[in-house]
């Protein structure tokens, strides 16, 4: 395999405390390693340019049943913007929801590598492996979906966490999924008879349960089996204003407890696009930001992590499990809607909206997604994130690292707001004149992600052993002086190695790379009742058969990788 | 001694069943028995055992007779034609596996042909429906575990979908449906007096082609709003206590067929039907759900979405995907004559096209890859015989609601008899090899 040596760039690297010096880095056999175990390296000359570890997000919804209803439901979002095939390349097309192969090419060219597909409803969990498997370069996984799963909401209305536990084990191995994702607790199974749950406290109907108990109890079946990453939560009551109380209930249930993993992750709990739950006032025209209060909770508390879910302005579709959030957002744009309720699992809603500059209300979840980023203490617990493509496309990564890095261009897009003065007034983000460096962002975008995520053992740094997933930008930190530069930068990678191997150069795809899925295999102490009440439930509720519910790893999954952890002991 | 394989998926309907079980001979090769399957689909397993089955790929010669060929042959004909053609058209999908499809996917694309399946005669008006005003659905689970309210509009189950109602809708006993068809309150609208309709607590027996009057006066008498004495042919108090059960109900579904989607009106019907659903989310829960046909046309559309963005009548001649259905759409193209050679894979454009159309495949070079002889085969060129999807080879399926299930091989085809996604392996390999790709 290929041997690189890239250097003089300006790494950046919080793992090993690298802030912008001037150091080489080796990569061998796919992994990175110390210069010195080179032999015949290729030399890539990286004098002027910035170097990282190949990003890391940590919440994008990319493949699987909505994703693909929202690309089917809008044939508009394919205009100007579809790529011919070339070289290696398929044809790609898509805005806010691309095509698997742009999809692949596009985080590729902003030097990404890594990517989690943020919902994975169990009983699609095979198209949701599908469409990973063809999507090129990056690695993935899945978060299924527990928040209102009908075994989860049983289990722990009896406080019974060894048997949600046990259940969490073998939904992620039959589903050959990452992590435990709560999305809209007990809301959704209420959105099964157009209800829903807006507070922490309000009980699901039927299942006798609130959303503070199913949180609290997956968070603890999720410690038990010490899985690499934390819960992942999507709290109830998104998108309302003087929604901020609902989140701050949410991260208060976390108080005092500590991860139990081997993973070196820091958090209990990971609470996603927290721009859509920092609402204070109680209506859309008294609606302002919160992020100093939510901000100030998350600096003080080292147990959870967030990502921000910037609003990036732009026309996207809007999807999520949040079933009653979805029908809310319909009422309120008048667009179409697509809802799917998934038997005893889950449910999915999906509405096109436009983040207008000339709306209030979207310049102050604009605003707030970026203080919340910018009143951020630790980068390292604060992640970069569009919510994709809830709150903007992905593809606009680069552009929020400008908004960022530069208080110029963030007046500049406030002065271009048609109510820019009222958004100043019901947001703090005028008065915030901190602008994020490079090594800030290597911690939102890379270090941080992978921490989180379980998997600082493999990526988000440049550190001997780690993969060799190198991200090189055309952007010279000492000498650039327009924020514009921050984004074409930071959009078109110089040079992008994969697991050792160079995928994109000058911003064109040379490789489609060998994209691995990584799933977790956590082993249990045998349990026979939930066994059987799995069997039960097949028989009963579902379906299909229990035979037919298992996504084998031969057929749909590119390159898997199994993370074994043993939670026996 | 015989043995029995359970858990297997028919691939004949969109209902894809998957609790079949199997009796097969004790070597594989023979299926003697098929449990739990609805007639239709019993014989589609049964079938593939045919004694006259097509083994061989035919060809025709310049006089119109069949000649056998060989493999080899038939794969350099198919790939020449596709490679060589300005614009071929590669029809069909619907009844093959994913894998396949994706196969057949990436030689369009090298060939700049259109791809469609057979959305473009059923469930197409649906999709551009969906395109217009979105489509609140669910899982077939859903309807069998809540659904107390259950509309069939323009289909009839009970001979299209044959365990339909016994599996999903009507009859099972859910978690919160414990009373079974007891507790549920059926809606039937049909011009005819199907047998589907003949089970209906209302059969609104509607004049043919009124469906875009009869949905609109139900969205009109859901509101309350006063109704002229008779719409499409049913009487205002009919139509006003169907919308009064629709709103008592916990948990309303529409099932509707090509009775509404190829009737006048065509998409605006189903738009309406999927305004009428949403108007229902007001007072109650409800969700709407086109009783897809093919056990995989869902998935050629979804696989089609991931790969080009659109599900159905995709243009990619140009380097590009287009879709434009009554531009980009099989029949619009054969007619208009902008196509310049024919690819049939999984489904019969002969049987179910118009005249006009099939007449433009015989003038064309074609290929029709296909188990059995089937009316495309008369039209054909060329007819490669292959195996059975979910019975000589797996793969995935999407059934009606988009569940993606594995299908399972209970037999081995006949010797020599290659998969869809073999063949088309093998075209695909040919086809870079004539254009020189990598």
């Amino acid at each position: 395999m290929a041997e690189y040596l890239i250097k003089n760039g300006f790494v950046f690297d919080p793992v090993l405390g690298i802030n912008g010096d001037k150091t080489d880095i080796a990569i061998k056999d796919g992994k990175i390693v110390e210069s010195t175990a080179l032999s015949s390296a290729t030399v890539i000359d990286a004098a002027g340019k910035t170097v990282m570890a190949g990003g890391v997000d940590v919440h994008a919804h990319v493949a699987g049943p909505k994703v693909n209803a929202g690309r089917n439901f809008r044939p508009e979002d394919k205009l100007f913007t579809y790529e011919s095939g070339k070289g290696v390349r398929r044809m790609a097309g898509g805005f806010s929801v691309p095509t698997t192969f742009k999809t692949g090419y596009s985080y590729a060219r902003m030097g990404y590598t890594t990517v989690m597909e943020a919902a994975m409803p169990p009983l699609y969990a095979r198209h949701t492996h599908e469409e990973m498997r063809d999507t090129p370069i990056i690695d993935e996984g899945a978060y299924p979906v527990f928040g209102n799963n009908w075994f989860v909401l049983e289990y722990l209305k009896n406080n019974e966490v060894e048997n949600t536990a046990a259940y969490i084990s073998w939904l992620l191995r039959t589903t050959k999924g990452y992590a435990v994702k709560i999305v809209n607790p007990g809301g959704t199974e209420a959105w099964g008879w157009g209800l829903n749950c807006n507070s922490v406290h309000d009980p699901v109907p039927y299942f006798d349960i609130t959303p503070a108990q199913i949180m609290k109890g997956l968070m603890e079946a999720n410690e038990y089996l010490k899985l690499p990453h934390s819960i992942h939560i999507h709290t109830n009551n998104l998108g309302n204003p003087g929604n901020y109380e609902t989140t701050l209930d949410t991260f208060k249930l976390f108080e005092g407890e500590k991860p139990k993993d081997e993973f070196g992750r820091q958090q209990v709990m990971h609470h996603t696009h927290v721009q859509f739950h920092s609402y204070g006032g109680d209506n859309w025209g008294n609606m302002e930001s919160k992020a100093d209060t939510i901000m100030d909770y998350v600096n003080a508390h080292d147990n959870l992590t967030i990502d921000i879910g910037q609003v990036t302005l732009d026309e996207t579709t809007t999807m999520t499990a949040d079933g009653p959030f979805e029908h809310h957002l319909t009422e309120l744009n008048h667009l179409k809607w697509t809802n799917r309720d998934v038997e005893l699992e889950t449910c999915a809603g999906i509405v096109p909206y436009v983040y207008s500059p000339n709306i209030k209300v979207c310049g102050i979840q604009w605003a707030i997604g970026l203080e919340l980023a910018l009143l951020a203490k630790d980068h390292m617990r604060v992640h970069l994130t569009t919510d994709h493509p809830n709150a903007g496309p992905f593809t606009r990564y680069p552009r929020v690292m400008k908004w960022l890095m530069s208080q110029k261009a963030r007046e500049a897009q406030l002065d271009a707001m048609k109510w820019g003065d009222k958004v100043r007034g019901q947001s703090l983000i005028s008065g915030i004149d901190r602008e994020l460096s490079l090594y800030e962002i290597a911690m939102m975008t890379r270090a941080g992600t992978a921490k989180c995520l379980g998997l600082a053992h493999m990526y988000g740094s440049l550190k001997p052993g780690l993969e060799g997933d190198v991200a090189v930008y055309d952007y010279n930190p000492e000498t650039a002086d327009d924020p514009e530069q921050i984004e074409r930068a930071f959009g078109n990678a110089a040079y992008l190695f994969k697991a050792g191997e160079m995928v994109v150069k000058d911003g064109e795809i040379l490789s489609n790379g060998r994209k691995r899925t990584l799933w977790v295999d956590v082993k249990v102490k045998e349990n026979p009742q939930v066994m059987r009440d799995v069997t039960e439930k097949f028989l009963k509720y579902y379906t299909v058969t229990q035979a037919n519910y298992e996504v084998h790893e031969e057929g749909y999954i590119r390159n898997p990788y199994r993370i074994e952890v043993d939670a026996t002991q | 001694m015989s043995k029995i394989i359970t858990d297997v998926v028919c691939p004949f309907c969109g209902t894809l069943c998957d609790d079949l079980e199997v009796k097969v001979s004790d070597d594989g090769s023979k299926i003697e028995e098929v449990y739990n399957a609805c007639v239709i689909g019993t014989e589609k397993f049964l079938h593939s055992q045919a004694t006259d089955r097509l083994t061989v790929p035919m060809k025709k010669d310049d006089a119109g007779e069949w000649h056998e060929t060989s493999m080899n042959d038939a794969v350099e004909y198919t790939a020449q034609m596709l490679a060589n053609a300005k614009k071929p058209l590669m029809y069909g999908w619907s009844s093959t596996s994913c894998e396949a499809q994706s196969i057949g996917h990436e030689i369009a694309e090298l060939c700049g042909a259109v791809v469609d399946n057979t959305a473009t005669v059923c469930h197409g008006t649906t999709l551009i429906a969906v395109q217009d005003v979105g489509v609140p659905s669910c899982t077939l689970g859903e309807v069998k575990n809540r659904a107390d309210r259950i509309i069939f509009w323009g289909c009839n189950p009970a001979h299209a979908h044959p365990r339909h109602m016994s599996r999903y809708s009507i009859f099972p006993r859910g978690f919160f449906t414990g009373k079974g068809h007891k507790a549920r309150k059926m809606i039937v609208v049909d011009p005819r007096k199907t047998d589907t309709a003949g089970m209906a607590d209302i059969h609104m027996q509607i004049e043919q082609g009124r469906d875009y009057e009869l949905l609109s006066a139900l969205r009109v008498a859901v509101r309350g709003a006063p109704l002229p004495e008779t719409v499409a042919g049913i009487p205002r108090e009919i139509i006003q206590d169907a919308a009064d059960t629709l709103k008592s109900g916990r948990f309303v579904v529409i099932f509707f067929g090509m009775g509404v989607t190829q009737s006048l009106s065509k998409n605006h019907n189903i738009d309406m039907a999927i305004m009428l659903t949403k108007d229902l989310n007001e007072h109650t829960k409800a969700a709407i759900m086109p009783m897809r046909g093919h056990y995989n046309v869902t998935g050629s559309g979804e696989v089609m979405g991931w790969q080009f963005g659109y599900p159905f009548s995709i243009d990619l001649s140009r380097g590009f995907a287009r879709y434009n259905p009554g531009d980009s759409s099989s029949n619009d193209l054969l007619r208009r004559g902008e196509v310049d050679a024919v690819f049939v894979l999984g489904s019969d454009p002969g049987a179910h096209f118009p005249f006009s159309s099939v007449k433009k495949i015989w003038d064309l070079p074609s290929v029709c890859v296909e188990p059995h002889y089937t009316p495309t085969t008369a039209v054909s060129k060329l007819h490669v015989p292959v195996a059975f999807v979910g019975v000589e080879v797996g793969g995935c399926a999407y059934r009606m609601d988009a569940v993606p299930i594995h299908c399972r091989k209970v037999a081995e085809p006949p010797e020599g008899v290659l998969t869809d996604e073999e063949f088309l392996k093998l075209v695909l390999a040919r086809v870079k090899e004539i254009k020189g790709v990598a």
